[in-house]
């Protein structure tokens, strides 16, 4: 059961070759970027269809409006930057003109948490799933590794609606063999575990199945789930997973307030309540730094996550 | 332009304002100086100058109008009644529970709106969306934006601006109802925008300078807007805020207090007289 850490493409990689892939079919797709499509690698798409490519330049709230009327006249537009950027500059564009009148606007944002690394915290995205899962009508994704993320594009294109997707600047462990089935909205038992439930997205699903191996050999077994999709959340796994293990810990590369804890916390006290632990980045801006360093520091890797089970799983024996 | 013709839009003009006067007092709020102001040019497009069909409010070859400046939605309403998207009988639910005519424009619940608009600021992007949508499909349609001289304190007006001229998006009209007041006061104290014409000529677009309450001028300035080669276009209308109603013309107050019973029976007596 020894997890081994083999590293795929970064998943802003993935979309990428996805994006140019869906170009072939989908001959209404329009891409926009705000000069960074080296980095967000729409630059793909650019290359395949230059016709459907547009720079909008350093203007996130002119793309997002754009989109806005792409969209109610027909195309399906994917909109890029810096997660950061697309989210808090262009917010109340896409509040306004993309949320409100529910178009169909493809939001991909790169660069997603502190793994961004030595640009510092300027350039890591914090925030953006709060922002996103605010957003009525807005369905939220954060692909875990290359497999899901290049499924999960071609689904988030078909979705009638907007829709945001977090990607991320570094490798991403791989986490799902070629040809596995994943799908929107529907999230991931990895790992099977009587003791408690593990629910992660993004880099933090490889910690969660590191931190499940670690537990194993202290006698504890946690099931690990993939909330890849995290609105609209996976009601039925996290109610069967609670009431099946009886604790639950959520771990995300995110503030955390208003993340995916907040999301599976809010339907566990709904449907099942058992003691929660979260691990997130604890209400504080991170800097620069190696990206292995800084999840380290931040308290969102394996030894981490096996803390916060341990925590959880001293409170379920008292309840 | 046939002197009847101009009559006759003069004529539509002045039933919108009488409209616009009856919604704003039913519904007890609203923004009546900037709905007045811009109703001139609302009546020139909708009724002189655009390709459209009441009856099929998507016609994928239609003109679009975008009101950016969202507030002014009872003009845009009253102009969209009476050429047939809705009944007329509608215009009296405005902002109220369960009305498709809400407080700012909502392209989800009205025939015939582009854009729900009412942030100010964001109608220009939207309107290069439609307008490259177009020139992606080739498609000859045009999209017009109605923009408010406050609102292009919003950088984003200016991101869109910029986009628009590189592209050279020439099916794409911008109006300016420039009524020289916003919320707070005049445009010039708060935050001046002038020199307005080279502004806008700084940023590569075609510029034209009206009086927006000149129907003629109106309707010839837009068909020349029209055949602009190779660049976006922008009409510079100068408007009087209120315009139409003697006590609400260049008051301020009226920018987004309804007219109380009294003053909106004034208001129709005067309107009524003009349109004799």
């Amino acid at each position: 059961m020894a997890l081994e850490k083999k590293l795929g493409p970064a998943t802003r990689d993935s979309y990428g070759k996805a994006l140019a892939e869906l170009g072939k079919t989908h001959s209404n797709i329009v891409v926009l970027d705000g000069d960074l499509s080296k980095s967000t690698k729409t630059d793909s798409f650019a290359k395949a269809f230059p016709e459907r490519f547009f720079n909008v330049g350093i203007a996130e709230a002119n793309m997002a409006g754009m989109a806005a009327g792409l969209a109610s006249s027909g195309k399906i537009p994917f909109i890029s930057s810096f997660a950061c950027f697309i989210m808090c500059k262009a917010y109340d564009q896409l509040r306004m003109a993309v949320a409100f009148p529910e178009l169909n606007v493809k939001v991909v944002a790169s660069h997603g948490g502190i793994s961004v690394g030595e640009d510092g915290a300027s350039q890591q995205s914090i925030e953006d799933f709060a922002l996103a899962l605010t957003l009525p009508n807005f369905v939220v994704v954060v692909p875990a590794d290359d497999v899901s993320a290049r499924a999960l594009v071609p689904q988030m294109a078909d979705h009638p609606g907007p829709a945001y997707m977090r990607t991320g600047r570094p490798k991403a462990p791989i986490i799902y063999p070629e040809g596995s089935k994943v799908t929107l909205g529907k999230g991931n038992l990895l790992r099977e575990g009587k003791d408690l439930t593990i629910f992660a997205v993004g880099l933090l699903v490889f910690e969660a199945l590191a931190a499940a191996d670690e537990l194993h050999k202290k006698g504890i077994e946690a099931a690990v789930c993939d909330l890849h999709t995290i609105k609209p959340i996976d009601r039925d796994l996290i109610k069967e997973q609670a009431q099946k293990t009886g604790a639950a810990v959520t771990c995300e590369e995110h503030q955390i307030y208003g993340g995916l804890g907040s999301v599976v916390a809010r339907v566990i006290s709904e449907e099942a309540p058992v003691p929660m632990e979260f691990v997130a980045i604890r209400d504080t801006y991170a800097e620069s730094g190696d990206p292995n360093q800084l999840m380290d520091r931040y308290g969102l890797t394996a030894p981490n996550i096996v803390m916060a089970c341990q925590r959880v799983l001293k409170r379920k024996k008292k309840s | 332009m046939k002197s009847s013709d101009t009559a006759a839009l003069c004529h539509t003009a002045n039933e919108i304002r009488k409209d616009i006067i009856r919604m704003l007092t039913e519904a007890g709020s609203g923004h009546p100086g900037g709905s007045l102001s811009a109703t001139d040019i609302l009546t020139a497009l909708y009724f002189k100058l655009m390709r459209h069909d009441p009856k099929n409010p998507k016609w994928p070859d239609r003109d679009r109008v975008v009101l950016s400046k969202g507030h002014g939605a009872p003009a845009l309403y009253a102009a969209l009644a009476h050429a047939g998207y809705f009944p007329k009988e509608w215009l009296m639910t405005l902002r109220k529970l369960d009305s498709p005519l809400q407080g700012h424009p909502d392209m989800r619940r009205l025939p015939g709106i582009e854009a729900s608009t009412g942030s100010l600021g964001q109608g220009l992007s939207i309107g290069v969306g439609i307008a490259l949508a177009g020139k992606l499909d080739k498609k000859d349609y045009r999209t017009y934006v109605i923009l408010s001289d406050g609102e292009l304190n919003e950088g984003q007006t200016w991101e869109a601006a910029t986009f628009a001229a590189h592209h050279k998006l020439n099916h794409l009209i911008g109006i300016l109802d420039y009524n020289k007041f916003q919320l707070d006061g005049a445009v010039k104290d708060v935050l001046d925008m002038e020199p307005m014409v080279d502004k806008w000529k700084a940023f590569g677009w075609e510029v034209f300078e009206i009086d927006g309450h000149d129907m003629t001028a109106i309707v010839e300035v837009l068909l020349k807007a029209q055949q602009v080669k190779g660049k976006p276009s922008i009409i510079v209308a100068h408007t009087v805020k209120g315009k139409g109603v003697s006590f609400m013309e260049h008051n301020n107050h009226f920018h987004g207090v309804a007219p109380t019973k009294e003053e909106a029976e004034r208001a129709l007596k005067e309107l009524e007289e003009k349109g004799k």
